[in-house]
């Protein structure tokens, strides 16, 4: 099932199960391979198959689930191979940009002093570090709503925390390596905790229930724990 | 219109049907029966379209009573299921009068049992499925498991729909057995060493306490890593068999996450994924090793054997 075609190096295709196809678009986490998987994506958008149930954009792949009472390996195989031939061919519409309100530090944040101490800065200067960085949605999972967020500054980068919390509140914004997230629902986690947002990140009454989509950029801006108060009332 | 009031919820019993699928990318999994193929049997058998809403049981089942008169069905694992005392077996159509009170008990064997009703449960579709998904709070009744007290509407029948007469209790549990789970190679199978893949592969793993509707944790012999790369999160679907660093792997089941990070031994494949959906703690089976081509045979027989039900 490997496509012959693609002699560019980190392109594959290849079945994860007897209902399901990973797409290899690359080896690593760079701008160039997630413009690759959202060029990717938007094609699978443009070109629907009746048979595909979900697709799962991460890094650097993009797994594609069917309904394989529907279609075979070999047709979704097929129908996917064709598509990537046109991936250069692509053009993105521009991305959003989300702001995200973020009361830091106190109770919303119980990391922000450790990491600040870690980076040798102080906790205003990683709140300014942090609030000051554009952000992009590599992709969405983990936990409905979960999006992963490239583009931390290096100077405040935190490794995971070796034992995740059993319970995180919803809202609350994190660190861990690269990456910065905010936590839609409350569900256990290893970020390295640094505020908390009023904004619904996953709110299923909604239309559309996740406020980031993938491709979004997003940028995080302090607000005081007044501020906080009065945002989450307004969000409810 | 008839309803049914939850007497007593049993130990998780949420609305289900067959699943939310086209929500992957925001990071919300299809959900959907545990075990589609009863959830779709017993609504062929109280003359309903496959993907009506029903209602799951796990491991012990809930107590209802008919609000108006109803044709329901039981099928899945044998809760020992009882109407006003009365033996209410599993796998064919049961008209019941409103007032009837439906207990049903602990599983005999296996882990979900379904009910379904004419009609089926009327809950307002999310995002295009009345499924329930606990983690994200979305579909079913009110996004979460019943609890006493609930009342569900039951649904005004659509057009006739493709109505089976009975099915053969004992053809059915022939593709709900849980003593081998049949595995296709996985993204990251040859990541493993074939010494600890046949010793796998040649012992019983079994199912451990941890075990939900988003994975199902096993105690089984280690598989071994020969490749040490860092793994880049990737998507992953119902059924994959993925490996965490202490080698005991984990089924993702029908309410997974939709990306992770650790390497995927195998997957499930779609005609014993109904299998999983009655594994219960403690449970033993042994994984069998098949190609894309026989995995897609044996879906082919039990969409063969559906079609061939009267």
């Amino acid at each position: 099932m490997h496509a012959a075609a693609h002699v560019r190096t980190g392109f594959d295709i290849a079945p994860a199960s007897d209902h399901s196809i990973l797409v290899t678009l690359g080896a690593e986490i760079s701008p160039e391979i997630h413009t690759r998987v959202r060029k990717f994506c938007e094609l699978l958008a443009r070109n629907l198959h009746d048979a595909v149930m979900n697709v799962h954009p991460a890094y650097a792949s993009v797994l594609v689930t069917f309904e394989p009472r529907m279609a075979d390996l070999e047709e979704i195989g097929a129908y996917l191979d064709a598509l990537l031939e046109r991936i250069e061919e692509v053009e993105l519409p521009p991305a959003r940009l989300i702001e995200v309100p973020v009361c830091y530090g106190g109770e919303f944040g119980p990391d922000l002093e450790e990491i600040a101490r870690r980076s040798n800065i102080t906790p205003e200067e990683l709140i300014r570090l942090h609030s000051s960085s554009e952000y992009t949605v590599y992709f969405l999972g983990f936990a409905p709503g979960f999006a992963y967020l490239v583009g931390v500054d290096p100077r405040i980068v935190a490794p995971r925390l070796e034992k995740p919390r059993p319970e995180i509140p919803a809202g609350s914004v994190g660190i861990a390596g690269a990456q910065t997230g905010i936590y839609p629902l409350p569900t256990p986690g290893s970020l390295r905790l640094i505020g908390r947002t009023p904004l619904r990140i996953f709110d299923p009454k909604r239309t559309k229930p996740s406020l980031l989509t993938f491709g979004d950029r997003v940028r995080f801006f302090p607000v005081s724990p007044e501020e906080f108060e009065i945002q989450c009332r307004q969000s409810e | 219109m008839p309803a049914i009031r939850v007497v007593e919820p049993g130990f998780q019993t949420t609305v289900q049907d067959l699943g939310r699928p086209g929500c992957a990318h925001m990071g919300v999994s299809p959900s959907g029966a545990a075990d589609a193929l009863s959830l779709r049997l017993g609504n062929l058998l109280v003359g309903n379209p496959e993907n009506s809403a029903s209602l799951e049981m796990t491991l012990s089942g809930g107590v209802f009573e008919f609000e108006g008169d109803c044709l329901i069905a039981l099928t899945g694992s044998d809760f020992a299921s009882r109407l006003d005392g009365m033996p209410a077996p599993n796998w064919v159509p049961i008209a019941v009068k409103s007032g009837q009170v439906l207990r049903c008990g602990k599983t005999r064997a296996g882990a979900r049992c379904y009910l379904s009703v004419h009609g089926g449960i009327d809950e307002p579709l999310a995002l295009g499925s009345a499924s329930t998904h606990l983690l994200a709070g979305m579909g079913g009744h009110e996004g979460r498991a019943l609890r006493a007290g609930d009342v569900l509407r039951v649904a005004v029948p659509a057009a006739p729909s493709r109505h089976v007469k009975q099915v053969h209790p004992q053809r059915a549990l022939r593709w709900l057995a849980t003593d081998v789970i049949r595995i296709t190679p996985g993204p990251q199978a040859h990541w493993f060493s074939a010494d600890s893949v046949e010793r796998f592969l040649e012992t019983p793993a079994m199912v451990l306490e941890e075990f939900s509707r988003a994975a199902i944790h096993l105690a089984a012999r280690r598989l071994e890593l020969v490749r040490r790369d860092e793994m880049l999160i990737e998507g992953v679907c119902c059924g994959a068999v993925q490996v965490p660093p202490t080698g005991r792997p984990v089924i993702l089941f029908v309410e997974p996450q939709t990306t992770g990070n650790f390497p995927k031994f195998a997957n499930v494949i779609t005609a014993d994924l109904p299998r999983v959906g009655q594994l219960k703690p403690f449970d033993k089976f042994r994984f069998e090793l098949v190609s894309f081509d026989e995995a897609r045979e044996v879906l082919r027989q039990q969409e063969e054997w559906i079609d061939s039900l009267e």
